[in-house]
């Protein structure tokens, strides 16, 4: 009885939405990538690029919340597409922050460069790489619709808060030990700090891509 | 404006305020309804709760049509219809404890096209109240002000009560209709897609005066328009084949549907 086809142009203006919104999380992806080569290799040009790439990020955050209001607009969704619309909006949003963050963490990399590395410095990219799978994970989520793979994206976020904890109980040793480092040991947990806060942002997603699939609104963040 | 009007119906106050009297107006069990041997409503139980808007959505032959029918036993008036299990009104049992022309006076119906009778605005109003034997002039003048002003009408038409009620634009008369239904003080007021032929702009006036109704009635609209109960109903209810498959809140019904099937219908993937 269900007539595939009879929204086939709708489907496909969700299907074309939610391709716009991996391809938004991969640039962030590639940020972070990016600004932890930065960091390590001390590349003021690919400290550039990620800047860059923030424009992109925010173009594509433009581009689908209008497409999203379109969609409002002229076809009214109902149930489900409507959560997807709503969830996508919200979504962006927070990829979108997710951007501003790698542009911060980028810009205490850059100041970094040319600076003595403190015996903690593996940390960041370590965390880094830790948010990266998370986002990953999370895109993957959205497009198998896979809800399993969120909860694991969830407690994950505990690893990286307790990786802050633990850089932060460093950076003030190093601190007490070294006050002449002071400076780049507040720089790398400020970098620290904002990665911790693009995870966040992450598992704000896994929430939306929650209710998206289940009409459920749940706190998944603990 | 609808305050004024239960005034006028009952000098003690018929006022349902759904904080203080809570409670089901109409209750269904095991309802089933044949048409010459087709069964057009299968087990259906729900509740209408008092002084809500319930909406009831469906594709065609869904029986959502039949359901509204039943309720004031218009659909024994179609050769061939039999009906089983119970529908109380108030508690009473509508098929043993109540006479079905009183019945259909405590639950009046508004129908998809609009049709006035051959008649001035006035007395197309009047007419109900007048053929259940009102005779007291100043309460007909009343009867047919109030019921055109809860209708959303009576600006329109106040200087013009005496035209003949076809002159009205289709929207008009629908309003005139509702006016209509009202004016014999129904506590129950169905309406079978009030608006499917009607302008944008009149059809918001005419779920605004539904609005306005809640005061006082209690109201079921079946419509194919699914937007329309996501925007005036209380409840939606959802019926396939003869089968009620979802019944709830209308905020949970069209933003997470329970069932895959209201789902796909109210997102417009088949009906």
């Amino acid at each position: 009885m269900i007539n595939e086809g009879i929204r086939a142009t709708f489907d496909q203006e969700l299907k074309e939405l939610s391709d716009q919104v991996m391809a938004m999380g991969i640039t962030v992806m590639e940020m972070i990538k990016k600004s932890m080569n930065a960091f390590n290799k001390s590349d003021e040009k690919l400290a550039q690029e990620v800047i860059k790439l923030d424009d992109r990020v925010d173009k594509y955050n433009q581009d689908i919340e209008t497409k999203c209001v379109q969609l409002l607009a002229t076809q009214q969704p109902m149930a489900k597409d409507l959560r997807i619309i709503a969830s996508t909006m919200r979504i962006i949003s927070d990829i979108e922050r997710m951007g501003d963050y790698m542009v911060d963490v980028t810009k205490f990399a850059r100041r970094l460069m040319g600076k003595p590395k403190l015996a903690s410095a593996g940390d960041v990219p370590k965390m880094a790489e830790l948010v990266e799978k998370m986002l990953q994970e999370t895109l993957d989520a959205i497009s198998k619709k896979d809800l399993e793979l969120i909860t694991k994206v969830v407690e994950d976020d505990e690893n990286v808060d307790a990786a802050l904890r633990n850089m932060f109980d460093t950076a003030m040793l190093e601190i007490e030990k070294r006050p002449l480092s002071a400076r780049e040991a507040i720089y790398q947990l400020f970098m620290a700090r904002y990665l911790e806060r693009v995870a966040d942002h992450i598992t704000n997603v896994c929430e939306r891509v929650y209710y998206m699939e289940t009409g459920e609104l749940k706190e998944l963040h603990v | 404006m609808v305050e004024n009007k239960s005034e006028i119906r009952n000098p003690k106050s018929e006022i349902k305020d759904s904080k203080s009297e809570q409670g089901n107006k109409i209750v269904t069990s095991k309802l089933n309804v044949w048409y010459d041997g087709k069964q057009a409503l299968k087990d259906i139980s729900l509740n209408v709760e008092m002084n809500e808007i319930m909406g009831v959505i469906g594709p065609s032959n869904s029986g959502k049509t039949s359901f509204l029918e039943t309720l004031n036993r218009l659909n024994e008036l179609y050769p061939g219809s039999r009906t089983e299990g119970q529908v109380l009104l108030d508690g009473k049992d509508i098929f043993k404890e109540i006479d079905k022309h009183l019945l259909r006076k405590k639950v009046g119906i508004v129908f998809a096209l609009p049709l006035p009778l051959p008649l001035s605005i006035f007395d197309n109003v009047a007419y109900g109240p007048r053929l259940h034997g009102i005779k007291d002039k100043k309460k007909i003048t009343e009867l047919v002000e109030q019921s055109l002003k809860s209708a959303a009408i009576w600006d329109e038409v106040k200087d013009r009560l005496k035209e003949n009620a076809f002159k009205l634009s289709g929207g008009q008369q629908q309003r005139l209709c509702i006016a209509r239904t009202l004016a014999v003080e129904p506590d129950v007021v169905l309406y079978d897609e009030p608006c499917s032929g009607l302008d944008p702009i009149s059809t918001l006036k005419i779920e605004e005066a539904m609005r306005e109704l809640k005061k006082i009635y209690t109201q079921v609209l079946v419509t194919n328009n699914v937007k329309q109960s996501a925007r005036v109903s209380d409840r939606t209810a959802f019926f396939l084949m003869g089968e009620m498959i979802e019944l709830g809140a209308t905020t949970q019904i069209f933003t997470s549907p329970k069932d895959k099937r209201t789902d796909d219908y109210i997102s417009g993937r088949f009906g």
